[in-house]
């Protein structure tokens, strides 16, 4: 479904994404996984748009979309959460969640009909999804932490996407909540059927959940493959793993 | 936010306010009624400019020229094309989205401050322009005894004139506040980055809401020129941007009613402190310290929260 191949960005002559390949099925759930600094994040923002990348291609059901603006990339029905939470503050979680459905809508030029009357149930319908009804009103500065990164996937639903982008989805969360947003990242993929990539620091999670795994050290991707694959590949495992994890196969 | 301003308590409010606002002219004398209709139009403007600064997290720092060239249009469309002058009064308004809509499109490739600075830049040159072409505009003097039509021409028809066009404005930027648009522009306010990923064509949404809020500034304008006859190049220099500017952050830009409660509160504080002293803006720049210490949100803002809390 989405194919990167041979990406590179540089910022001031350092290399943050070199050469990053990647391949994702359609209903695939696909972690990136990789030390701080190894390029996950800007490997993302490359994909949806919000850098150019200077070398290399993203291809997205057979289509080139290297470098097309973001809007234009969501509306290719490919959404994204963020790392560090990127909402709107002064909304409350319902009009955040309600702003990405009207966009997808290309409602958003309307002037005159009041918001209230549009997108409701499909905004609802989100909000149940992700458990967040009984905070709906709330003003989304006063939430917590783990609140807003749900909140964050929310939003990125809002879009109704095919292909779901999370980028570290259980950062800072409390145990319970991560448990909460494992099962609702399954249920999204179970239930709806959509393609997630994502990359997190949590291996637990990462095995838990993935299908395939991909590998980037350094920018580079030194591996794509199944959990256990990737769990016995040396090249990991001195990267990454620390060298000393026994592989169980 | 804005939430109060329809609900029951905040309704009843309004009909107070409006049914005072209608029955001024029989109480008041003339003088007054000129005072509020000039803080009726000038609270229009700050509106106007609010849509984009509060709403839209523009800093649309040089508003007035949308406002002056409003005036302008409407008062030359009056004197020169000897067509009917109710044509004006849409002409006016129609010049100062266009001139919004040209600049607007030259300065949104910048963002923040630095399409403050380019905005008043381009501010200013409209100004020298009108300034100096004496032929056409009547440079400093600027132009006198525009001939208004009858039925608005008294103070008090003027007076209503300006309360039922503002009354309609605020109405319709309210809708337009409340519509889809409102909701991604104030998304875009929010987080720019983060409405673009969700789908938004940012810079269109924000030239849009420029060439929205030129529209009503150049209705003030047009307000203007009925309720005193008059344009002159003051107008349009970037002291009464700031000025507008200080209404909204007074009256609460977060708030739909603060910027008018902010031109009302300045505009009554220079007509009556500047009886006094010739340094009232001394005066308001305490104000406005006390303000930004102890109301962050302005004046409505602070009364919203209290209300909301009690």
């Amino acid at each position: 479904m989405l194919q990167v191949k041979g990406l590179s960005k540089s910022f001031d002559g350092f290399k943050a994404v070199n050469n990053a390949s990647l391949d994702v099925q359609q209903g695939e759930i696909v972690a990136v996984i990789g030390p701080n600094g190894a390029g996950k994040t800007t490997l993302f923002n490359l994909i949806t748009g919000i850098l150019k990348p200077d070398e290399g291609r993203v291809i997205f059901k057979g289509e080139d979309i290297t470098g097309l603006a973001p809007y234009k990339i969501c509306r290719k029905r490919i959404s994204r959460s963020f790392q560090v939470v990127n909402i709107f503050p002064r909304l409350t979680v319902f009009e955040n969640t309600q702003v990405a459905v009207l966009a997808r809508q290309k409602k958003t030029w309307n002037l005159f009909t009041p918001s209230k009357r549009l997108a409701m149930e499909e905004t609802e319908e989100i909000l149940k999804n992700v458990g967040l009804m009984d905070k709906k009103d709330r003003v989304t500065a006063f939430l917590s932490h783990g609140d807003r990164k749900v909140l964050e996937i929310a939003m990125a639903l809002g879009g109704d996407p095919e292909f779901l982008i999370l980028d570290e989805p259980t950062a800072g969360m409390a145990p319970e909540e991560t448990a909460r947003c494992i099962e609702l990242i399954k249920n999204l993929s179970d239930r709806l059927g959509l393609t997630i990539l994502f990359c997190e620091h949590d291996m637990e999670i990462v095995f838990g959940i993935a299908k395939r795994i991909m590998v980037m050290v350094r920018g580079s991707t030194i591996i794509q493959g199944t959990c256990d694959e990737v769990r016995c590949n040396q090249a990991v495992q001195d990267a990454y793993l620390g060298g000393s994890e026994v592989c169980s196969m | 936010m804005e939430k109060g301003f329809f609900k029951s308590k905040g309704m009843i409010w309004g009909l107070i306010g409006l049914i005072i606002l209608f029955v001024l002219p029989g109480v008041l004398p003339r003088f007054y009624i000129y005072l509020t209709s000039i803080i009726l139009l000038t609270g229009l403007l700050a509106t106007s400019l609010n849509l984009v600064l509060g709403y839209g997290g523009i800093f649309q720092f040089h508003h007035a020229v949308f406002y002056g060239v409003g005036a302008y249009a409407t008062a030359l469309m009056i004197i020169k094309s000897g067509l009917t002058p109710w044509l004006g009064f849409i002409v006016g308004p129609l010049v100062s989205s266009l001139l919004s809509l040209i600049m607007g499109i030259i300065c949104i490739r910048l963002s923040k401050l630095y399409f403050g600075m380019l905005q008043i830049s381009l501010g200013s040159l409209v100004w020298i322009i009108v300034y100096r072409w004496y032929s056409f505009t009547g440079g400093d003097d600027g132009i006198h005894g525009v001939p208004i039509p009858d039925i608005i021409s008294s103070p008090t028809s003027a007076y209503y004139f300006t309360l039922i066009i503002t009354l309609l404005c605020f109405i319709v930027m309210y809708k337009i506040i409340k519509s889809p648009f409102g909701s991604a522009l104030q998304g875009i306010r929010d987080n720019p980055v983060r409405s673009e990923m969700i789908g938004i064509n940012v810079k269109r949404h924000q030239l849009l809401a420029l060439v929205i809020a030129g529209f009503f500034a150049g209705i003030a304008g047009s307000l203007f020129v009925v309720v005193d006859n008059t344009v002159f190049p003051d107008m349009l220099f970037w002291t009464l941007s700031l000025e507008i500017l200080i209404m909204c952050l007074l009256g609460g830009w977060f708030s739909f009613l603060g910027p008018m409660l902010g031109a009302a509160i300045i505009i009554v504080l220079r007509t009556f402190i500047s009886t006094f002293t010739s340094y009232w803006t001394l005066v308001l720049g305490i104000l406005m310290m006390f303000v930004i210490f102890f109301l962050p949100n302005g004046v409505l803002g602070y009364i919203e929260e209290k209300l909301k809390k009690g």
